[in-house]
C-alpha cells in the first residue's frame, strides 16, 4: 500500500517529476492539439464534416461493428474462462498461453491473414462462399478481425473473478435443492457480471479504434465498408487537417467516456470481490 | 502461512492487471482452508455433468483453433509458399524490406527503453507515496490504452505537420520530424506509453516498502535502494513489461501509418512494409515479412508465460521468508 513515507523514502521530486514531464510531452500536449485545433473551427464546419452522409455511415459501422464484435468476445470469452478454469484437459495451459496472442501478435499481421483466410479461395472463404456469405472485404470481415484483436480482453477479466469464487456459494445452493443451472443463473452469474461488463467495455473500447487489422479486410469502401478511422486517414492524406480533427475529436471525446465508464466498472467489480 | 487464510485483494488486482492467472505452481496443501482451488479439484458441488464439460471443452478448442491457430498456422504456409530459398529471399534481397527491419529494430528499442524509464519512475511515484491527484495520475497513464492509434498519429501531424502548429518553425530551422524517424519514434512511445508503468505499479504495491524503508534505516544512498532493494524485487515484472512494450512496439501500424508518410526504403516499418507488398499483390513477400513478427509473437507469449511464473514465485517465497 502507498504509505505517507515522502520524507522517509528518497526521490519522491525526482520520480513525480520525470513522470508528469513526460507525461505532458509525449500524450497530453499532442493530444490537447486536437482540441486547440477543433476549437479553432467554426460550429457549421465541425457539424459538416462529421454529419456528413458518408462520416455518418463510417461512424455507424464503426461503433455497429464494434458493439457485436465485444458482444461475440463477452460470450466466447465467457465460455473460454470457464473451461480453462474449471476443467483439466490435455493442451489447457497451452491454449491458456495462446489466449494472449492477439496482444502480442501486430495488428496488420492479423489483418492480413484474416483477409486471406476468409477470401473467397482462402481456407475458410472456400466454405461461406457457396452459402453466399462473403468474409472478406465485408462488413462481416470487420467484425471477424475486431473478434480477434479483441478477445483476450473478457478471458482475463474473468479468470481472477472465477477462480477466486467461494465454493460454499455453490455447494448451498446445490445443497437448497438448486440445480445446477439454476445455481449457474442465480448464484454464479450475478457474481461474474461486474467482470464480464468490464471486459466487454474493454474490448469495445479497442475495437473503436482499431485500424491496422481493419484495413487490410474491410475492403475500405466509402459508405459500405469505411470505418471512422479510415476516413480520418483519408481527410489527413488530402491534407484536410480541420475535418480529420473534428471527425477525431467525436472518437476522441467517445474514448474518454468510455474510460469513464471503464474506470466506474472496475471500482463496481472490486466492490463485488470483497 | 498467515497469508494464506487472507489472501491479499491486491495480489489478485496485480494479477487481473498482468492478465497472469492465480494457479499456482506448486502443489498446494488441500487441507488449508481458502487454499486458491487448483484446477479440476473442484468440489462435489461444483461438478458440471460430463456432457456439458465435453461439449464447452471442445467449443472451446474449436473457437481457439478458428480464431487464433488457423491464422498462425497460414501465415507460415503462405510465407513458405514458394519454397525455403523464396522465403529467404523475400527477406534479405529486397533493399526496402531490409531497411523497414532495420527501422523497426531500431525504433523499437528506443520506444521501449524511453516508457522503460519513465514506468520504473511512475511506479516509484505512484506505489511509494501519497500525493494529491494520484488516482487521476493512475487514470492518465492509461489514457494511450484508449486512444485510437490514428487519432495519436493525428495528434502529431497537427503539432509537426507543414499546417501544424510548430510546422513552419521546424522547416526554417531545417529540423524533419513527421515523415521521419523521430516522429515515428514519438508515435511508437505513445501507443506504447502504459505497459511498463501498469505491470510494475501494482507489483510495487503489493510488495510494499518495508524493506526500503529498512535499507534508509541503515543509511543507504537512493542508488543503492533501487540497485541492491528495489530492483531485484521488480526484476521479472519488469522484464514482463518491456517484453509486451516491445511486442507492441514491432507490431504498431496506424499511429506510425499517419506519421512516417510511409516512403519506401526510408520511413517504413515492418508492418507497414507488410501492407506496402500487400497492395503490391506481392502476397508471398508480405506474408514472409508477418511471418517474422508472427515469430516474434510467438517468443515474446512463451516469455510471458515463463515470467509469470517467475514473479508468482518470487513473490512467494518472499512471503514465507516473512
Amino acid at each position: 500500500m502507498a504509505v505517507a513515507s515522502r520524507r522517509v523514502l528518497p526521490g519522491f521530486s525526482l520520480s513525480l517529476g520525470i513522470t508528469l514531464a513526460y507525461l505532458s510531452l509525449l500524450v497530453l500536449l499532442p493530444l490537447s492539439a486536437a482540441f486547440i485545433k477543433a476549437a479553432g473551427l467554426s460550429g457549421q464546419q465541425i457539424v459538416d464534416t462529421v454529419w456528413s452522409d458518408r462520416a455518418r455511415a463510417a461512424y455507424w459501422l464503426t461503433f455497429g461493428a464494434s458493439f457485436i464484435a465485444a458482444l461475440a468476445n463477452a460470450a466466447i470469452g465467457f465460455l473460454l474462462a470457464w473451461v480453462l478454469v474449471r476443467y483439466p484437459f490435455p493442451g489447457r495451459k497451452f491454449l491458456d498461453s495462446l489466449i494472449d496472442l492477439p496482444f502480442a501478435l501486430p495488428t496488420a499481421v492479423a489483418g492480413l491473414v484474416y483477409s486471406s483466410l476468409y477470401a473467397k479461395n482462402g481456407w475458410l472463404g472456400q466454405f461461406l462462399e457457396p452459402i453466399g456469405i462473403q468474409g472478406a472485404f465485408s462488413r462481416l470481415g470487420i467484425v471477424l478481425v475486431l473478434i480477434f484483436t479483441g478477445l483476450p480482453f473478457v478471458v482475463r477479466t474473468l479468470q481472477p473473478v472465477l477462480e477466486n469464487l467461494d465454493a460454499e456459494f455453490e455447494e448451498a445452493a446445490g445443497s437448497l435443492g438448486a440445480s445446477r443451472w439454476q445455481t449457474f443463473r442465480y448464484v454464479l452469474l450475478p457474481c461474474l457480471t461486474p467482470p464480464l461488463l468490464t471486459g466487454f467495455a474493454l474490448a469495445f473500447a479497442r475495437a473503436l479504434g482499431e485500424y491496422g487489422s481493419v484495413i487490410f479486410i474491410a475492403g475500405n469502401m466509402p459508405y459500405r465498408t469505411e470505418i471512422a478511422p479510415v476516413l480520418i486517414v483519408g481527410r489527413l492524406e488530402e491534407f484536410a487537417y480541420a475535418e480529420a480533427t473534428a471527425l477525431a475529436v467525436v472518437l476522441l471525446l467517445f474514448s474518454f467516456v468510455l474510460l469513464g465508464v471503464i474506470n466506474l466498472l472496475q471500482r463496481w467489480s472490486q466492490s463485488y470481490g470483497n | 502461512m498467515e497469508t494464506r487464510f487472507a489472501p491479499p485483494p491486491k495480489k489478485e488486482r496485480a494479477m487481473a492487471a498482468s492478465g497472469a492467472t492465480l494457479e499456482s505452481p506448486k502443489p498446494v496443501d488441500p487441507a488449508a482452508p481458502n487454499a486458491p482451488a487448483a484446477v479440476g479439484k473442484l468440489r462435489r458441488g461444483q461438478q458440471d455433468p460430463t456432457w456439458v464439460r465435453t461439449t464447452l471443452i471442445l467449443l472451446a478448442v474449436a473457437f481457439m483453433g478458428i480464431l487464433v491457430v488457423l491464422p498462425v498456422v497460414n501465415v507460415f504456409v503462405q510465407a513458405f509458399a514458394n519454397g525455403p530459398e523464396a522465403y529467404w529471399r523475400y527477406l534479405t534481397q529486397d533493399p526496402e524490406t531490409r531497411h523497414a527491419v532495420m527501422l523497426t529494430l531500431f525504433i523499437a528499442p528506443a520506444a521501449v527503453a524511453m516508457n522503460t524509464v519513465f514506468g520504473v519512475a511512475a511506479a516509484w511515484a505512484i506505489a511509494r507515496f501519497e500525493f494529491r491527484g494520484r488516482t487521476l495520475l493512475i487514470t492518465l497513464i492509461d489514457l494511450p490504452f484508449s486512444v485510437s492509434p490514428v487519432v495519436a498519429g493525428l495528434a502529431f501531424v497537427l503539432w509537426f505537420g507543414m499546417q501544424g502548429f510548430l510546422g513552419p518553425q521546424l522547416r526554417e530551422w531545417d529540423i524533419k520530424i513527421l515523415f521521419s524517424w523521430p516522429a515515428i519514434l514519438l508515435a511508437t512511445s505513445f501507443v506504447t506509453f502504459p505497459f511498463v508503468a501498469r505491470e510494475l505499479i501494482p507489483l510495487l504495491e503489493e510488495i510494499g516498502p518495508d524493506e526500503e524503508l529498512a535499507a534508509v534505516t541503515l543509511g543507504a544512498k537512493p542508488w543503492q535502494i533501487f540497485w541492491y532493494v528495489t530492483l531485484p524485487n521488480i526484476k521479472w515484472g519488469l522484464l514482463y513489461g518491456i517484453i509486451l512494450c516491445n511486442a507492441r512496439a514491432m507490431g504498431e501500424f496506424g499511429a506510425v501509418y499517419v506519421v512516417s508518410g510511409r516512403i519506401a526504403g526510408q520511413t517504413d516499418t515492418m508492418p507497414l512494409r507488410i501492407d506496402k507488398l500487400f497492395q503490391e499483390y506481392n502476397s508471398p513477400a508480405s506474408f514472409a515479412v508477418a511471418s517474422v513478427l508472427t515469430l516474434l509473437a510467438l517468443v515474446t507469449l512463451a516469455v510471458k508465460t515463463y515470467l509469470e511464473r517467475k514473479v508468482i514465485e518470487s513473490a512467494e517465497t518472499k512471503k514465507e521468508a516473512v
